[in-house]
């Protein structure tokens, strides 16, 4: 239990602190990796992505296992895994980033303002977000898929849209609890305003919820987008994503491993990374909640 | 084929019963047993006028007989539950002559009543059949309902008369398809739409029990009239079974035969291992995978432009994609179809020859266009080697990888410039060249909806096709075949299509299974020709 | 409370109702036509027309939408296009095992993933912590199908511990429902995580181990049940997840349960099916959020239910 006296220690804290900023680095530093691979990979890609290059495959059609030539392999079309990694990137951080943080950020609001107001309003916002999540997604994704060009923005729209519902209950759930709690009732009496109470007091005891759920969801978007492309409102074929070289090589993972775990690896490593900042981060937002997980 | 016509050509003359060659079942063959087949897919239904798909048909085969059948392993038609049959001067009335003492799984007596009742029924339009198309040519088709067929006669217990508007060469293979199976009226009445849940036939099995959603388990039937057959006690057929699982099942001992075959993955693994792959039965499918060419969308209206995509397309290399389970196609036809145009050479792979055909149409720097594909694998994967070979011709094909049903809407509207037609493509309904033109390539199939997804129509070669098929006296078979090589020739001539492989079945059985390999690729009861297959132990 | 729940209740309805109206609509704007798949390659336009017309489909949209909820009221859910058979059925059959697998499943995570919260939290910045942290992510970003199929082939097929698929008996049961466990521990052990440290740090706690508590009673009598309240959402959002998207699971078990069904009739336009199965897991999802809020006053009395 020593952890728990960490925040009336200073110098633990401190210590503490410090490896937090350590491991943000680290995270960082992965972050920094993983976009520059995304925006300069025209120049560090050693193969164009979309190549099916003749000696990429086996006679039997299989594909090449890493070597001297092909760092991480080939694909089932005998195209360069790595460059297509470096492509991918582009797709899965907007994917991962740019959709799953806008989902975080709608689910966020709508879970807060229902679980802190209730009322009409939040009964209204809730039974929405049970109209949302009760809704079936792969549907719409197919209807949306026959009516519009497929695109990378569509898919992330969508995943903004459908994805948002869970952390909506969460976040309520956790909100509704909070909001009766003791201290906030004092800052009322207080004379504290609304807008102070929830961005000092509710928001951050919010904020290890989010960062889980806006962590995790790098993850899962990740690979839902590629289950969206599958079905055709995402980017399409030959287009690469860290999602789609998994999804489309997983039957293969004996035969060809590389295909499977290597992408695995980058988005684990890609979630983590932004694990690790987003501990810091909370704890450069709120310092008063220091040592707090 | 050509014995065959040649035997029917002696029924013609004689109007004696009808002693085509027929099989002889593996004299090694024991009784007893019971095999487990796997399939991914759920079964549909059972019923005869409605089962359409790749896990009924040959489950459908086992359960109910037709007039006409297939000697086992073979696209040679036999007769099934006509003992004999005769074809009238001009072609139109077919008088079939039925076995005695056939009885239904419910113990009844099979008669010529069952007969119409069966073919009213199918083609009647409150059946919703799939396949009620298939008999067009039978006399009253146009105003088939509740009434029935007026083309269809009982003339005594054991005699029917079918009369048909107009002479059709494939009539007798249209009488071995599924959906022209004899079924009980009592039983049908009695199941109501349930009937697909409870089959009752004259075939060598029957269903005694139906988990939904997660196995069959076929009986034999003690009293089929083919004597000898079949040689299992039962069939259990588990359904939901992923393929990968399915063979890792095979290979634990659990499972004879995997339905959904060979799954890619598995496949090298599997060839490598002399041991599993002397288990492997290879056999040609009736079977093309073709890239349609909208003629409705410009520029494709053009036929250089179609004539360059098909030397464009490197496909070599796509059947190495699919690790080689397929042939190089040169036409609509597959080789082991009748009327297959021996010696054509196709158009042979030459991008720079495409790239000057390209130019000529005025279309030096290339295109943009769309490629349909359905999103099961490996088509996505082909998709993106054919949209290589476009790119190399200056053609920039988007690929639309979308769920079957997404794919045929779109084909139907003709909004589609192209379509790689895998996964929903063309296995033939029955082998006969005819099977390969009407709804794909005929001016039929070119109305909005339809199947003829290049929006194809050449009234010429429609004319042919009708000529052709109107040649039912089977002493011009080989004329006939020669008129349908010719259709192909003048389809290729206009490229509407780019055929690209036709594909070979991999499939494996467990080591206790017998008989002969045939069997476990037949070509029309597809995976498997369960009345005939025996295990050893 | 009697009054919330039945406010509550006449609002599932209306979600339902939601739901059906705006899956219907989706279905009748999909560019997919159910009848081309019902009449097959063959079929003539007369044929075409003649069965939309058997079918309703060539009526206006409210009409067929009222027809259909005219017979879903007398608990009519139609028959499959394509099989023919009731739709009642189908699901029926296939219920049992998803609820099954469902129950089995949450039990798993809840297990592997509490466990791992727990010890995280109190071995908070240790190498343990930052282990299971690594964990989480590996099995939240881990591939269904690989994973199922690794569990399958270590367990089954090597080990002989289990069957090789199947369904039917508990051991059928284990495998899948420990592959989803895993799948989803790690949201489980990451909430578990953050609200048990939040938990641990409050005056009680402290006050409690001023008095001396042992360690084990502190987590267990008074951290946990304070530190459980977002799982409990969590198992509401999850019932969605299993009612939706197992399919990859069930069939590499060949588990009969409701994704396949679901799937197989999204990939052919079988309407009444999807009709079916989406309202079906619409009505679990619904009941398990409404538990959800039900059951979260019990833990934190101070929520009230309003």
């Amino acid at each position: 239990m020593t952890d728990l006296s960490a925040v009336e220690t200073p110098p633990l804290g401190a210590l503490a602190r410090l490896t937090q900023r350590k491991t943000a680095l680290v995270g960082l530093v992965i972050i920094a990796l993983v976009v520059s691979g995304a925006v300069f990979a025209p120049w560090v890609a050693p193969f164009d992505p979309n190549d099916q290059m003749f000696d990429g495959l086996t006679l039997e059609g299989a594909p090449m296992p890493p070597d001297g030539k092909f760092w991480m392999g080939t694909d089932l079309l005998g195209r360069d895994l790595f460059s297509r990694l470096l492509y991918g990137a582009q797709t899965s951080l907007i994917i991962g980033v740019v959709a799953n943080g806008l989902a975080l950020l709608i689910g966020t609001l709508v879970g807060i303002t229902a679980g802190f107001f209730r009322g009409w309003i939040g009964g209204i916002l809730m039974r929405f977000t049970d109209l949302m999540m009760a809704f079936p997604a792969l549907l719409l994704a197919i209807c949306l898929a026959a009516i519009f060009e497929p695109s990378l923005w569509i898919v992330a729209l969508v995943i903004a849209l459908v994805n948002w519902v869970q952390t909506a209950r969460v976040i309520y759930t956790e909100t509704s609890s909070l909001a009766t709690r003791d201290f906030i009732a004092a800052e009322r009496t207080l004379g504290a305003s609304t807008s102070r109470i929830l961005f000092r007091h509710i928001l951050p005891h919010l904020l290890p919820t989010i960062i889980v759920w806006g962590t995790l969801g790098i993850s899962t978007t990740v690979l839902l987008e590629a289950t969206l492309s599958f079905l055709g409102i995402g980017v399409q074929p030959p287009t690469a994503s860290w999602g789609n070289i998994i999804f489309e090589n997983q039957t293969y993972f004996q035969s060809a491993p590389w295909l499977v775990f290597i992408p695995g690896a980058a988005i684990i490593l890609l979630a983590l990374a932004f694990n690790l900042v987003g501990d810091a981060l909370r704890d450069v937002l709120d310092p008063t909640q220091r040592g707090r997980d | 084929m050509k014995k065959l016509l040649a035997s029917t050509a002696v029924v013609l003359a004689l109007a004696l019963p009808v002693l085509a060659q027929d099989y002889t079942p593996d004299a090694n063959a024991k009784p007893g047993g019971t095999i487990t087949i796997t399939y991914k897919d759920d079964v549909a239904t059972l019923d005869p006028a409605i089962g359409y798909d790749w896990q009924n048909w040959s489950m459908i085969k086992s359960l109910f007989d037709g007039l006409m059948d297939y000697v086992p392993g073979t696209t040679t038609l036999r007769p099934g539950l006509a003992e004999s049959y005769e074809i009238s001067p001009d072609g139109l009335v077919y008088t079939f002559k039925l076995r005695a003492g056939v009885k239904f799984h419910n113990g009844r007596e099979m008669t010529a009543e069952d007969v119409k009742y069966s073919l009213d029924r199918v083609t009647n339009p409150e059946t919703q059949s799939p396949g009620a198309g298939f008999f067009g040519s039978i006399a009253g088709f146009e105003n088939a309902g509740p009434g029935g067929l007026s083309g269809v006669e009982v003339v005594d217990p054991l005699t029917v008369k079918i009369t048909l508007s107009r002479p059709d060469a494939t009539f007798l293979h249209v009488m071995a398809l599924n959906f022209a199976s004899v079924v009980p009226k009592e039983a049908v009445d009695e199941a109501g739409a349930d009937f697909g849940k409870k089959p009752v036939g004259t075939g060598a099995y029957k269903l005694a029990e139906w988990t939904l959603g997660q196995r069959l388990v076929f009986e034999k039937n003690a009293d089929y009239w083919r004597p000898g057959v079949p040689f299992l006690d039962s069939i259990v057929f588990e359904v939901g079974q992923e393929p990968v699982v399915a063979l890792l099942r095979l290979q634990n001992g659990e499972v004879d035969v995997p339905g959904d075959g060979i799954p890619p993955a598995k496949f090298t693994e599997v060839m490598s291992d002399p041991a599993q792959a002397e288990r492997v039965v290879i056999g040609g499918q009736l079977h093309t995978g073709y890239i349609t060419l909208n003629v409705g969308i410009a520029p494709f209206d053009k036929v250089e432009v179609r004539k360059a995509i098909n030397m464009a397309i490197n496909k070599d290399r796509i059947v190495q994609i699919i690790n080689g389970r397929a042939v190089p196609a040169t036409q609509p036809l597959p080789p082991s179809m009748p009327g297959y145009t021996e010696g054509y050479a196709g158009y042979a792979y030459d991008p720079e020859g495409a790239k000057a055909l390209l130019a000529e149409a005025g279309l030096a720097d290339g295109f943009e266009t769309e490629l349909y594909v359905m999103n099961t694998d490996p088509n996505p994967r082909i998709a993106q080697a054919i949209q290589q070979d476009l790119a190399a011709i200056g053609i920039t094909a988007t690929i639309q990888n979308l769920a079957s049903a997404n794919v045929i809407e779109a084909g139907g509207a003709g909004t589609a410039p192209m379509i790689w037609s895998g996964g929903m493509g063309w296995i033939a309904d029955f082998p006969d060249p005819s099977n390969f033109y009407g709804p794909i390539l005929g001016c039929a199939g070119a109305a909005p909806g339809g199947w003829n997804w290049s929006k194809f129509c050449d009234e010429g070669l429609d004319a042919k096709a009708v000529a052709a098929d109107s040649m039912f006296d089977p002493t011009k078979s080989a004329e006939r075949l020669a008129a349908w090589s010719d259709v192909y020739m003048g389809v290729m001539e206009q490229a509407p299509w780019v055929p690209v492989f036709n594909e070979e079945r991999y499939t494996m059985k467990s080591e206790r299974m017998g008989g002969e390999d045939a069997l476990y690729v037949d070509p029309v009861s597809i995976p498997v020709n369960y009345d005939y297959v025996w295990v050893k132990q | 409370m009697a009054a919330y729940l039945l406010r509550r209740l006449i609002q599932s309805a209306l979600i339902l109702l939601g739901v059906s109206f705006i899956t219907f609509f989706l279905l009748y704007v999909l560019p997919a036509d159910p009848v081309r798949q019902i009449a097959g390659r063959s079929a003539t336009a007369e044929t075409v027309e003649n069965i939309r017309e058997q079918l309703g489909l060539d009526k206006p949209f409210i009409v067929q939408y009222a027809r259909y909820l005219g017979a879903l009221v007398q608990g009519d859910m139609g028959r499959s296009y394509l099989q023919k058979t009731e739709v009642a059925e189908l699901i029926q059959s296939r219920l049992p095992a998803t609820l099954l697998l469902m129950a089995g499943a949450i039990f798993c995570e809840l297990v592997l993933g509490l466990t791992m919260g727990i010890v995280a939290a109190l071995w908070r910045g240790k190498a343990l912590d930052q282990t299971l942290m690594v964990t989480s992510f590996v099995t939240v970003s881990a591939p269904q199908f690989v994973v199922s199929l690794l569990l399958l082939y270590i367990f089954a097929v090597k080990l002989g511990w289990f069957p090789i698929g199947g369904y039917g008996t508990f051991a059928h049961l284990v495998l899948p429902a420990v592959t989803l466990g895993i799948l989803g521990s790690g949201w489980y052990s990451r909430m578990m995580r953050s609200s048990m440290v939040d938990v641990l740090r409050a005056d009680y706690i402290r006050t409690a181990r001023a008095k001396g508590l042992t360690r084990a009673r502190i987590v267990l009598r008074h951290a946990l049940p304070n530190a459980i309240l977002p799982v409990i959402a969590m198992i509401g959002i999850d019932i969605g997840v299993f009612m939706g998207g197992i399919v990859v699971v069930e069939s590499v078990f060949g588990w009969p349960g409701i994704g396949q069904l679901a799937w197989q009739a999204i990939q052919r336009v079988d309407i009444p099916i999807i009709m079916g199965v989406t309202l079906v897991s619409a009505f679990a999802i619904v009941l398990g959020n409404l538990l959800a809020d039900l059951v979260a006053p019990l833990i934190d009395p101070r929520i009230r239910l309003r």
